[in-house]
């Protein structure tokens, strides 16, 4: 109530001919916010390592050199970024429409199903084909997977956090009973797919700047890490620079100010719940097409609700979530690598930590914010300002 | 009663600054209300009236200056330690919890013991010595949500009374009130001042200063530029000292010369998202070249209906015919987007919520509407210079400031995101122009303008249905006032007949005054 008066107040004294006298410069809020919060997190991380009698700083040095101090590392970094990338953009999206997509899982996971069925249907055809193809199927199926609890929202108004938890289950279920029941390597005992023919696959990064020359360590990381970039351009001048894009953000700022503009909510709910399907689905590509070659089980491992982290950490906006994708592409490297050499710090601390830079970075976001804005205002404010009021 | 000079004032503010950022909301700003009086604060939005009484009332820290109640310093951190030093306040938007009865409402936050039903007593009580004393009469066991809110501002008294408050602070009170409610309101306030106790009152309505106020203060730019004694001032003084310039009180405009009906509407039926029945049979004409005026306490249906004209509400029933061509029965046209092809501005009641999306440049509020329109568009992207050209062109026409496109929405005073929405509707030179409450919040100095506009598109001969709760602005701007009440017209009356017993009554569903 107190703060509701004194925005109130504060509202009522901008834009008196003084353009944004409260605010603090920009990078602020973008660089140095982000930065703060991650500084907690590892010093909390650092508290939990050294409860358990490691050395934190060992520990942190280790885990950042698996992720960056050398090439192959950092081939396994940017791959877990390629995947952050696209399920970051996808909850990103739904977002600036004003829902709250949770069900980048489960598309990413129909995604997969969608690039899978092209790499075994293609058999022979050259590479290029089986990738646009397996780009145009992964998003469609992710597309579909999100365009329904979409229209559920628009429509009957089921809410959209509890449709997409609900279709990630159900996307769990369809792909075990068809890789149980129907797409299994007929003899095999595991449930996945035959492997798909060699000239179909997704180029790695080393085999395509071998083509030019340039010799790289082998590493997952393969062309939809392009893809995931070439996503960001077009996330951007789809947003903020077409009329569509215009009537997304308009719906998830001010529903009312749409429909007083004509602009269909509905429509529009749906349309961002499929770009953001879509985008989620890319996963496939980049795991099915590039990597594993075959359908299996459960292979998004997270992905993701880690995109979930993404957007919120990288503010919804792509050149943030390139760096929050990337700063969890280290995470998930290094992350994997400590657990290989302390045995103290498993797999389940190394969730831990993300779990703390989800943490601040997310849920607590606006923790240092009061503070350092203060300590903006004290320093601009005050006698130097007298002369401009 | 005002007091001997000896005697302290019951409130005074000494030299309080306040700065948000680099803007100085208050400087220096000292004033003193004598006991048993009525003070007016006055100024324009931003002025800085609302900052000084927030602090005040503990929701803000000043970074200098004293605060005294009766001649002693009190340190007011919260809005706990202004009640304790006797200082209540009621807000222009109610903190009320709508299911709870009255009661329980005053009750809310003094409960006193661990059950209710002791303090239950004991306030039942002192509220009716209270409603006995100050003409407050409400009744206690009624949920909140279900009483007018004339009604509802009494309970906010009837709290801040409760709570032992000396001093009274009212925030733009009579802004969702009707003339006959405002009037109780003034009683009760001077039945207040009778008993001794101190109001001050925060508006921008002039003609209230001039007839409840002892003494005013007015604001300009955070600074205090006059304290002076009402019946040695007149509203004329005070609009120029508010603004810094003459004002012209009047719209000064030329007989209306209508022309052919552009709207012509019959038996309109709306129903609300609840599906409760709000417009029930409505008949008006609109011809070019003159404004209509629906006047009304707010609730009664005209929202309803300026929304369902727009096309942003479907018809439950009636025809719409729009020179001519009739459109209720063509669900395709009749929609937001079909309505502006076909030349028909809206400007929306509520601007922030619905005329503008706030978190967007200025520049993108410039086309909400309009975002398809060719002249922005390319074949994917859109032209972002032509969309800041169109922006700049009109800020310079409509001075609207800070002349800057790609400031958000929510970075400009409220007059000036009138402006924004104003000009985009008013430049697309629209046959039919609805506007809701064009003046709300909004500075006199921008009213002025407002209006004149208004006037000058309609001496074009262009056709404008005007919806406002602000009689003077219905009189001043009308050609023909119509009056709605519980969802129907209940009288027509040109704007020399309309003098505010008879809207008021009017207004109030009292229809044998017309």
């Amino acid at each position: 109530m107190a703060q509701e008066a004194a925005q109130g107040v504060a509202q009522d004294v901008v834009g008196r001919g003084f353009g944004r006298p409260g605010d603090v410069p920009g990078w602020v809020g973008y660089a140095l916010l982000p930065l703060l919060n991650l500084l907690a997190a590892l010093v909390l991380s650092g508290l939990v390592i050294l409860v358990i009698g490691e050395n934190p700083l060992a520990v942190l040095t280790l885990l950042v050199t698996e992720a960056v101090g050398y090439p192959e590392a950092v081939g396994y970094t940017l791959y877990y970024t390629t995947g952050y990338i696209f399920t970051g953009l996808a909850v990103a999206i739904a977002f600036h429409c004003g829902l709250f997509n949770i069900g980048g899982e489960g598309q990413a996971y129909l995604g997969g199903l969608g690039a899978g069925l092209v790499g075994l249907a293609l058999t022979g055809w050259p590479w290029p084909v089986a990738a646009l193809a397996a780009v145009a199927l992964s998003g469609l199926f992710g597309a579909v997977w999100a365009a329904i609890p979409g229209w559920l929202q628009a429509k009957r108004g089921s809410h959209i956090v509890i449709t997409t938890i609900m279709f990630n289950f159900i996307a769990a279920s369809v792909m075990t009973y068809l890789l149980v029941d129907v797409l299994i390597r007929p003899g095999s005992q595991s449930p996945e797919t035959r492997e798909f023919d060699p000239g179909v696959w997704l180029p790695t990064m080393d085999r395509a700047l071998g083509w030019f020359g340039v010799a790289i360590p082998a590493s997952p990381l393969n062309l939809s890490f392009l893809w995931a970039l070439a996503c960001c351009a077009l996330f951007y001048l789809f947003l903020w620079r077409t009329r569509w894009g215009y009537e997304i953000r308009t719906v998830g700022r001010n529903e009312r100010a749409a429909v007083y503009a004509g602009i269909s909510p509905s429509r529009n709910i749906i349309l961002a719940m499929a770009i953001s399907g879509a985008l989620a689905g890319f996963v496939g590509v980049n795991e099915i097409m590039g990597v594993q070659h075959r359908i299996l089980l459960n292979f998004t491992g997270g992905v993701g609700f880690v995109g979930i982290a993404v957007a919120l950490m990288g503010r919804n906006h792509p050149v943030g979530i390139v760096l929050a994708a990337l700063l969890f592409g280290v995470l998930a490297q290094g992350g994997g690598q400590v657990s290989f050499e302390y045995p103290t710090v498993n797999r389940e601390l190394v969730m831990v930590i993300q779990g703390l830079v989800i943490l601040f970075a997310g849920a607590l976001e606006n923790l240092f914010k009061p503070q350092v804005e203060a300590l903006f205002r004290r320093r601009r404010g005050g006698p130097q300002a007298e002369g401009r009021a | 009663m005002p007091e001997s000079p000896q005697t302290p004032p019951a409130l005074e503010t000494r030299n309080v600054n306040k700065w948000f950022g680099a803007n100085h909301a208050n400087r220096d700003v000292s004033l003193a209300v004598p006991k048993g009086t009525i003070h007016g604060v006055v100024g324009e939005n931003g002025a800085g009236k609302s900052t000084i009484m927030s602090i005040v009332y503990g929701y803000l820290p000043a970074d200098s200056g004293a605060i005294l109640v009766d001649g002693r310093p009190v340190a007011v951190r919260s809005p706990r330690d202004a009640l304790a030093a006797g200082i209540g306040m009621v807000h222009q938007h109610f903190m009320l919890v709508d299911p709870f009865t009255v009661l329980e409402n005053v009750l809310l936050g003094a409960e006193g013991g661990v059950t209710l039903a002791a303090g239950m007593a004991r306030a039942r009580a002192e509220l009716a010595r209270l409603a006995r004393d100050y003409g407050l009469e409400v009744d206690l066991d009624r949920p909140v949500g279900d009483l007018p809110v004339g009604a509802q501002q009494r309970v906010e008294i009837l709290k801040a009374l409760y709570r032992g408050a000396e001093i009274l602070i009212l925030d733009e009170p009579t802004g969702v009130l009707t003339p006959q409610e405002a009037d109780h309101l003034f009683r009760i306030l001077r039945a207040l001042r009778e008993q001794g106790k101190t109001i001050v009152i925060i508006t921008h309505k002039l003609r209230e200063i001039m007839e409840l106020t002892d003494n005013v203060t007015v604001m300009r730019r955070g600074q205090v530029v006059a304290n002076l004694a009402t019946a040695g001032t007149s509203r004329e003084e005070l609009a120029e000292l508010m603004v810094g310039r003459k004002v012209l009180l009047r719209v000064e405009k030329a007989p209306a010369r209508p022309g052919a009906p552009v709207l012509e509407a019959a038996g309109l039926c709306v129903r609300d998202g609840a599906g409760v029945e709000r417009v029930k049979g409505v008949g008006l004409t609109v011809r070019a070249g003159e404004i209509v005026g629906i006047a009304g306490v707010s609730g009664n249906g005209q929202s309803e209906l300026l929304e369902a004209l727009a096309g942003m509400r479907p018809l439950a029933g009636g025809s719409v015919r729009l020179r001519g061509e009739e459109l209720a029965d063509r669900p395709a046209r009749f929609t937001a987007r079909g309505l502006r092809a076909l030349g028909v501005g809206h400007v929306p009641e509520d601007r922030q919520r619905v005329g503008l999306v706030t978190g967007f440049e200025a520049q993108e509020c410039a086309i909400l509407g309009h975002q398809g329109d060719p002249a922005f568009n390319g074949r994917f992207l859109m032209d972002r210079s032509a969309l800041f050209d169109r922006c700049a062109a009109e800020m310079d026409a409509y001075d609207i400031r800070p002349r800057d496109p790609r400031l958000p929405a929510a970075n400009f005073s409220g007059g000036n995101q009138q402006k924004i929405v104003l000009a985009r509707e008013i430049e697309r030179n629209p046959d039919l122009l609805l506007v809701g409450q064009p003046t709300r919040g909004v500075d006199i100095g921008a009213i002025e303008f407002i209006h004149r506009r208004l006037v000058a598109l309609r001496d074009q001969g262009k056709a404008i249905l005007l919806v406002s709760v602000e009689l003077d602005e219905i009189r001043a701007l009308s050609d023909r006032i119509l009056v709605m009440f519980d969802g129907r017209l209940v009288g027509e009356l040109g704007p020399e007949e309309a003098d505010e017993r008879r809207l008021g009554l009017m207004m109030a569903g009292v229809v044998d005054a017309a």
